[in-house]
C-alpha cells in the first residue's frame, strides 16, 4: 500500500514539474519580451527591469531562478498592472474556492440523490424524467446555461438583482457550475448504484431480512459511492475551469475571471502564475481522491 | 456372413479400420432439411448495426444528424449571402441593415421591394455589421462539426498508433511509453490548452503565412495541435488495454500455433476484437471536442474572426444580450442539438457493439 501511495505522490510531483516546465518554456517561445510594450521605455530602464527580473540570463538559468521563486511563493508580478501575481491569486481564490466549495457540494449532494432514485425506480417515470433532463444538461455549455440563467431570471423575471456591490449572490452561478457534475454523477450513480444491488450480498442480506431501506443505503450506497469518488479530482478540475466561464458571466471577480482578464489581455505572467497554481490544486485534488479511493476501497490490490 | 457390431465393424477383426458401408443408410430428404441454416449468417457489423436500429433514440438522432449534415451542405447554397458578406443594397451599405430580427427588412430594402426587386428574406435576422445569421448560424455549425470530427480523428490516429506499439512492444518499452502517458494524463488539460492556444496563436501566426495552413487560421490549427499534442492519451490507454487482454487470449495462441504470422493475428483477430471499443470512444470524443471550441471560442481563442462557429457565434451574442436574446439563442440551441444528438449515439453504438460497456 506505501509502495502505491509513494509512486502516486511521486507521480503528482513530476506533472506539477512538467506543468511549470510547459508554461514556462511555453512562454519563453512567444515572440518579443514583457518589456517590449508599445510604449518604447528607455534602452537603460529596460536593461535595469531585464536584470530584475533575470531576463538578461539564460533561458535555462531563467527557469531554475523561476522555480526557485516558485518554492518560496513569489509568483512575479503582472505585466499589465504591476500588481504581485500571488497576492491576486490569494485575494480572488477566496471568492473562487467559495463558489467552487458550494458548487461541488450541490453536485455531489443533488447528483447522489437523483442517482439513487433514479436507481431505484429503474425504467419508470421518476428514471426517466432524470434521465431525460441529465442527458440534457450535459449537452449544454456552461457558459450558455449561466447567459440563459442570468437573462431569464434577472432580467426578464426580475427575480433575482443581477449585481450588487457589496454582496455576491451566489445562487445563479452555483447553479450554472453544478449542473454538468451534478448530471454526471446523477448517472454514474444510477449505473454503479444498478450493479451493486444485483451483488449476492446485497440479496444475502434480503434473505436475512434485513429491511430494503437498510440494504439501499447500508449495503448498496456505500459501495456504489465508489465509483463517485474517483469523479471528484476530474469533478473539482471542471469546477475550476467551469468558474472561469461563469465568474466572466456573472462578474464575480474570482479567480476565474482573473484568468480569462489575463489572457484577453495578454498578460503572459499572469496567464504563467494562474496555469501554474490552478494546475497544483487540480493535481492535489486528483491525488487526494485516488489516496481516498484506495484507502476506502480494500478490496482494491495496491501492485 | 459376418457378423457386425453397432459401428458397421467386422466381427472376426475387432480391431480392423475398415468399414462396412452396407450398415449405413443413406438420409433421408427430412433428415438433410434440418441440416440447412436457417438464417443467413450474420456478421458482427450487421448484428451491430441491427441491435443500434432498435435503438429508437439513437437511431432517431442518426437521422437527426444526417439531416443536420444536409442541411449545413445545402442550404447556404440556395440563400445568396455568403457568410462573411456585409449586405449591401444596389452597392450601398445600408445602416438599418444591421441587427435586423427574424424575417424582418431593412428600410432600404423595403424601398427596393417597392420598387419591384426581389429581395431573399433574412430568415434568422443578421449581425451587428450586416450579415445574414442564419448563413452564419449554418456556416458555423460546419466549422464545429468539422473541429469536432477532425479532433477526433488526429485524436485516434496518434492514440491507436501509440497505444498499439505499446501494447504489442510490451515489457520495458511498454512500462517507459506508458509512464508518459501518465504524466500526460494528470496534466490539467484544459489550463494547457488555454495556455498552449495562447503561446500557439502568437507563436505560429507568421510562420504559416501564404501557406495553405493560413487558410484554417491559428485559431483552429493551434486547437487541432493541442488536441494531438494532449487528447490522445486516453486512446492511447483503451487501445493498449485492449490489446493487452486480446493477445492474452487462446484463440490467438490457437491461430499463432497453427502459424499465422503477426500480421495476420492483428488483421484477423485483435483489430476486429478492439474496433468496436475504439470507434464508441472516437465518436464520443466529437461532442467533447465541440464543447472544448465553444469554450476557447469564449475565452477568445476560437476560429479566426471573420470566420464563424457556434461557440464564436454564440459567444458573440453575449455582448448584446440584452437586446437580441435570439443571436444566442440559434447557435446555443444548434450546440445543444449537435451534442445532444453526438452523446446518443455514441451511447447507442456503445449499447449496439459492445454489451460488455453497457451502463
Amino acid at each position: 500500500m506505501w509502495r502505491y501511495f509513494v509512486k502516486r505522490i511521486a507521480l503528482a510531483i513530476v506533472t506539477v514539474f512538467a506543468v511549470m516546465a510547459i508554461t514556462f518554456f511555453a512562454m519563453n517561445a512567444i515572440p518579443g519580451g514583457p518589456f517590449d510594450t508599445e510604449k518604447a521605455s528607455e534602452p537603460a530602464v529596460k536593461a535595469k527591469l531585464e536584470e530584475r527580473f533575470n531576463l538578461d540570463k539564460p533561458v535555462g538559468e531563467q527557469f531554475v531562478l523561476y522555480i526557485g521563486r516558485l518554492f518560496q511563493g513569489d509568483l512575479g508580478i503582472s505585466m499589465r498592472n504591476g500588481r504581485e501575481i500571488s497576492l491576486i491569486i490569494k485575494q480572488s481564490f477566496a471568492i473562487s474556492a467559495k463558489l467552487g466549495g458550494i458548487s461541488a457540494l450541490v453536485a455531489i449532494s443533488l447528483g447522489l440523490t437523483l442517482g439513487i432514485i433514479a436507481a431505484r425506480y429503474r425504467n419508470k417515470w421518476p428514471d426517466r424524467v432524470i434521465i431525460f433532463f441529465t442527458t440534457l444538461l450535459q449537452s449544454v455549455p456552461s457558459f450558455v446555461l449561466a447567459t440563459l440563467l442570468l437573462l431569464v431570471f434577472t432580467t426578464q423575471l426580475k427575480l433575482i438583482v443581477a449585481w450588487d456591490a457589496n454582496k455576491v449572490n451566489y445562487l445563479l452561478p452555483v447553479i450554472s457550475l453544478a449542473m454538468y457534475p451534478m448530471a454526471y454523477i446523477t448517472r454514474l450513480t444510477k449505473s454503479s448504484m444498478l450493479d451493486v444491488m444485483n451483488e449476492d450480498y446485497i440479496r444475502t442480506a434480503r434473505a436475512k431480512g434485513v429491511p430494503r431501506l437498510s440494504v439501499t443505503y447500508k449495503h448498496g450506497l456505500r459501495n456504489a459511492l465508489l465509483p463517485v469518488i474517483t469523479y471528484i479530482g476530474p469533478m473539482i478540475a471542471y469546477i475550476l475551469v467551469g468558474s472561469m466561464v461563469v465568474e466572466t458571466v456573472f462578474t464575480i471577480g474570482g479567480l476565474g475571471q482573473e484568468f480569462v482578464n489575463s489572457v484577453n489581455n495578454r498578460d503572459y505572467s499572469m496567464i504563467m502564475g494562474t496555469t501554474i497554481f490552478l494546475s497544483i490544486i487540480m493535481v492535489t485534488m486528483n491525488l487526494i481522491s485516488d489516496l481516498v479511493y484506495k484507502v476506502v476501497d480494500p478490496r482494491i490490490d495496491f501492485s | 456372413m459376418s457378423e457386425q457390431d453397432n459401428n458397421g465393424r467386422n466381427g472376426k477383426r475387432p480391431f480392423s479400420f475398415h468399414t462396412d458401408l452396407s450398415v449405413f443408410m443413406p438420409a433421408t430428404e427430412e433428415e438433410k432439411a434440418q441440416q440447412d441454416i436457417m438464417r443467413p449468417s450474420s456478421t458482427f457489423w450487421r448484428d451491430g448495426f441491427r441491435n443500434f436500429r432498435k435503438n429508437k433514440l439513437a437511431f432517431g438522432s442518426l437521422i437527426l444528424l444526417i439531416i443536420i449534415i444536409f442541411t449545413i451542405l445545402i442550404v447556404p447554397m440556395l440563400i445568396p449571402y455568403g457568410y462573411d458578406e456585409i449586405i449591401r443594397i444596389d452597392g450601398k451599405r445600408d445602416k438599418t441593415l444591421s441587427n435586423l430580427k427574424p424575417m424582418q427588412w431593412s428600410e432600404r430594402e423595403l424601398e427596393a421591394k417597392a420598387n419591384g426587386k426581389e429581395i431573399f428574406p433574412h430568415i434568422l435576422g443578421t449581425d451587428s455589421l450586416g450579415r445574414d445569421y442564419l448563413v452564419r448560424t449554418l456556416y458555423g455549425t460546419r466549422i464545429s462539426l468539422f473541429i469536432g470530427f477532425f479532433a477526433s480523428i488526429i485524436v485516434l490516429i496518434i492514440g491507436l498508433l501509440y497505444g498499439s506499439i505499446s501494447g504489442f512492444a510490451g515489457g520495458k518499452i511498454d512500462l517507459l511509453m506508458m509512464r508518459i502517458v501518465d504524466i500526460i494524463y494528470s496534466l490539467p488539460d484544459m489550463l494547457l490548452i488555454i495556455l498552449l492556444s495562447v503561446v500557439l496563436r502568437e507563436a505560429i501566426g507568421d510562420k504559416i503565412q501564404g501557406t495553405f495552413l493560413s487558410k484554417l487560421g491559428t485559431g483552429m490549427l493551434s486547437m487541432f495541435i493541442v488536441f494531438g499534442l494532449l487528447y490522445w492519451v486516453g486512446m492511447a490507454r483503451l487501445v493498449r488495454g485492449q490489446i493487452l487482454a486480446i493477445k492474452e487470449n487462446d484463440y490467438v495462441l490457437a491461430a499463432r500455433s497453427v502459424g499465422a504470422s503477426n500480421a495476420r493475428i492483428i488483421r484477423k483477430h485483435i483489430l476486429p476484437n478492439c474496433i468496436s471499443v475504439i470507434i464508441i470512444s472516437t465518436a464520443l470524443q466529437i461532442p467533447s471536442a465541440i464543447f472544448t471550441e465553444s469554450f476557447l471560442s469564449f475565452l477568445g481563442l476560437g476560429v479566426a474572426m471573420p470566420m464563424p462557429s457556434l461557440g464564436s457565434l454564440a459567444s458573440d451574442a453575449r455582448g448584446a444580450i440584452q437586446s437580441y436574446p435570439h443571436k444566442l439563442l440559434y447557435p446555443a440551441l444548434m450546440i445543444c442539438l449537435l451534442v445532444l444528438t453526438l452523446n446518443i449515439i455514441g451511447d447507442g453504438l456503445r449499447d449496439a457493439f459492445d454489451p460488455k460497456l453497457r451502463k
